[in-house]
């Protein structure tokens, strides 16, 4: 019999047809949509006159451009306020279900779907966000797609796709006391390259990713999309299965029996190929930063910064304020932010916590922690984890993108820099003229704590403290 | 969808690696509700200063540079999913993206928008920057019925790739909707079928 890889098993139980000499028609199971890459698309289908086809398999919610103080007062910005008002609208009028602001279930998109039991395993997922890969967390095949392509799935629930080449990352071994799946995912794209994966869809294998928590892999597969692959997939198992159990839309009793059996015929066949495989041993990966203006440019956080002469890497160096062969360790950074759709589950809080209790915030810093959904937030409540928040000095915001991608209020000043949890450090990312360094919770909240950059593993260590 | 067969036209160079989305068009700037319009804040933080005068150094203010075609470093419109970029080239007035590579997104929303993104060799790549910084007024020709990019009056000529189903929708002018509505009953047909 075929040798086949996960993405082959999924992608190939949703091939509707195949164009002569062209792309597939690939059958969408869930669809989530926002409020900023859906309103010309809902507009796109009514000007053609055009009705949504499976609106039951679209859910939408409000995170990109929500404010995260004062959610019951009206916003603000009155262009945010009118994308809102209008993703609500388009819901109303097609009968689709809309998690907005307010409601117990808003949150940003990548973290509601998952935490609701929408994202199963073997499924097909599309939103119009490119960290639309995080699910593939569950061993589904999800990832980022622009307007137009929201508009076809409105009218079809599929997309015309070419099937793309297969990528195998395995890391083997066990991660050191203090290191993260961020810094293993940050790892990866430094030693690879932004644009690595592009016309990829990677599996991320080996013990690392098998003795990671669900949100760890969500983190991992959220940033796929750094590396330039569409997606990111890990083999569902029984950490995926008891993830999965219970939630809100999780099937339950014999339906779920009946789908964890097939669950367990997807992981990648024995033999199976795949267009390329990198490997990695886990006992070189340690606590990881970023000193540029893409996630490719990471180096260990007691790393110097490379000495690399390419006039693209010069202007972002330039833009960062650093030199190359300098150390970040010991570097005053004056905000930290902890949230995004890479780091903002409970998990992540969990971290953060047990790593602040019974300190203080530097007097210098400015420090948001912004949860990644209502039900996260009302978690952190119930754990006791916003009191060690705020005692320590830190800022509770309630939950969307803020800061990541700066759409909203939660903007970085220009010049300053911004130790972040998010997933992309492009020149303004967090606001014009922000210097974003990529790091994971514990980084983040361990310079929240000192003031600047400092080597957390040392940290940790004198504590007894053990994260992982 | 604006159909497209040929084109010769100047460029503009913009010889800068990896070239993310947030470059193209500022997440500030994503919150109307329609398509038109983010022409004006195309590389916006590039193009302009923070007090809203013109960056003088950037080649889009430099009246030396103009054309439909832009020519980008490699890995061109990584980053963010957002359409906006391709809406925003396209509002500028550019027809068609010339690079060594792109980024797999940015590439289907250019498509989707009747924007070509030309991928070609870095050595050619490298040659279309040269003969732009040589001579300004260097047009460049695109032929997309026989896949061909060159660079008028000299010998740097290079085919490119395109799907075949996307070329085609491009010289007519169609897009996926219709397409993909047409195949309705065969859609019905698979959801029937599903085991799981």
């Amino acid at each position: 019999m075929e040798k086949k890889t996960l993405f082959d098993k999924v992608w190939d139980a949703h091939v509707v047809d195949t164009v002569e000499n062209g792309p597939q028609i690939l059958y969408i199971d869930k669809h989530l949509i926002h409020e900023v890459t859906s309103p010309q698309a809902f507009a796109e289908l009514e000007e053609r006159n055009i009705p949504v086809f499976r609106k039951d398999q679209i859910v939408a919610t409000a995170d990109h451009n929500v404010p995260t103080k004062d959610q019951h007062l009206p916003i603000q910005d009155l262009l945010s306020k009118k994308q809102v008002e209008m993703l609500t609208e388009n819901c109303n009028k097609q009968g689709i279900t809309l998690y907005g602001l307010g409601h117990p279930y808003q949150g940003i998109v990548h973290v509601m779907a998952p935490e609701l039991g929408i994202t199963q395993p073997g499924m097909t997922m599309v939103c119009g966000d490119s960290h639309t890969s995080t699910h593939g967390a569950f061993g589904t095949i999800a990832f980022g797609i622009g307007t137009s392509q929201v508009a076809q799935v409105f009218a079809s629930q599929c997309l015309l796709l070419s099937k793309p080449k297969s990528m195998r990352i395995t890391v083997n071994g066990k991660l050191k006391n203090g290191v993260l799946p961020k810094d293993v995912i940050l790892y990866i794209i430094a030693k690879l390259g932004t644009n690595s994966g592009t016309g990829y869809f990677v599996e991320y294998a080996g013990d690392v990713f098998k003795d990671m928590t669900m949100e760890g892999r969500m983190t991992v597969c959220n940033m796929s999309i750094e590396m330039g692959a569409r997606g990111g997939m890990i083999a569902p198992d029984e950490t995926t299965f008891e993830y999965v159990k219970g939630r809100e839309f999780a099937p339950e009793g014999d339906a779920f029996d009946q789908k964890v059996a097939y669950w367990k015929t997807l992981p990648t066949d024995e033999g199976a190929t795949f267009d390329k495989e990198y490997e990695f041993d886990a006992a070189d990966i340690e606590p990881m930063v970023t000193y540029g203006t893409n996630p490719g440019m990471g180096i260990k956080i007691t790393d110097r910064i490379p000495e690399i002469n390419d006039v693209s890497f010069e202007k972002s160096i330039k833009y960062m304020g650093f030199e190359k062969g300098e150390k970040l360790l010991g570097k005053p950074i004056n905000y930290v932010f902890v949230g995004s759709c890479t780091n903002s589950r409970i998990e992540d809080f969990r971290t953060a916590a047990a790593y602040i209790k019974g300190k203080q915030k530097a007097d210098n810093v400015t420090a948001l922690i912004v949860p990644g959904s209502q039900q996260v937030a009302k978690q952190i409540k119930a754990e006791g984890l916003q009191d060690i928040f705020e005692a320590a000095g830190f800022e509770i915001r309630q939950s969307g993108c803020s800061a990541c991608l700066g759409m909203n209020e939660d903007k970085i000043p220009a010049g300053e820099y911004c130790v972040s949890t998010s997933n992309r450090n492009f020149e303004g990312r967090q606001g014009p003229g922000a210097r974003t360094i990529l790091a994971s919770p514990l980084v983040a909240v361990a310079t929240a704590i000192a003031g600047k950059i400092v080597d957390v593993s040392k940290e940790i260590e004198e504590e007894e403290l053990v994260i992982a | 969808m604006e159909k497209f067969e040929k084109l010769k036209s100047q460029a503009i160079p913009l010889p800068i690696e990896n070239i993310d989305t947030d470059q193209i068009i500022p997440a500030r700037f994503l919150k109307a509700t329609n398509k038109v319009g983010f022409g004006e804040n195309l590389f916006r933080d590039w193009r302009f200063n923070k007090d809203g005068s013109e960056n003088e150094s950037f080649v889009f203010n430099n009246n030396k540079y103009s054309g439909k075609i832009l020519v980008a470093g490699d890995n061109f419109g990584c980053g963010s999913s957002r359409e906006h970029a391709a809406w925003a080239l396209t509002d500028y007035g550019f027809k068609v993206v010339i690079s060594s590579y792109f980024a797999d997104i940015f590439k289907g929303n250019a498509l989707n928008n009747g924007l070509l993104p030309i991928q070609v060799s870095p050595e050619t790549l490298k040659a279309v920057f040269n003969a732009i910084e040589e001579n300004a007024n260097t047009e460049l020709i695109v032929n997309l019925e026989d896949q061909t990019f060159e660079v008028a009056n000299t010998d740097i000529k290079e085919s490119f790739d395109i799907d075949a189903y996307k070329k085609m929708c491009l010289i007519n002018g169609y897009d996926d909707i219709d397409f993909l509505v047409s195949k309705r009953e065969k859609i019905e047909a698979f959801e029937a079928s599903r085991k799981f």
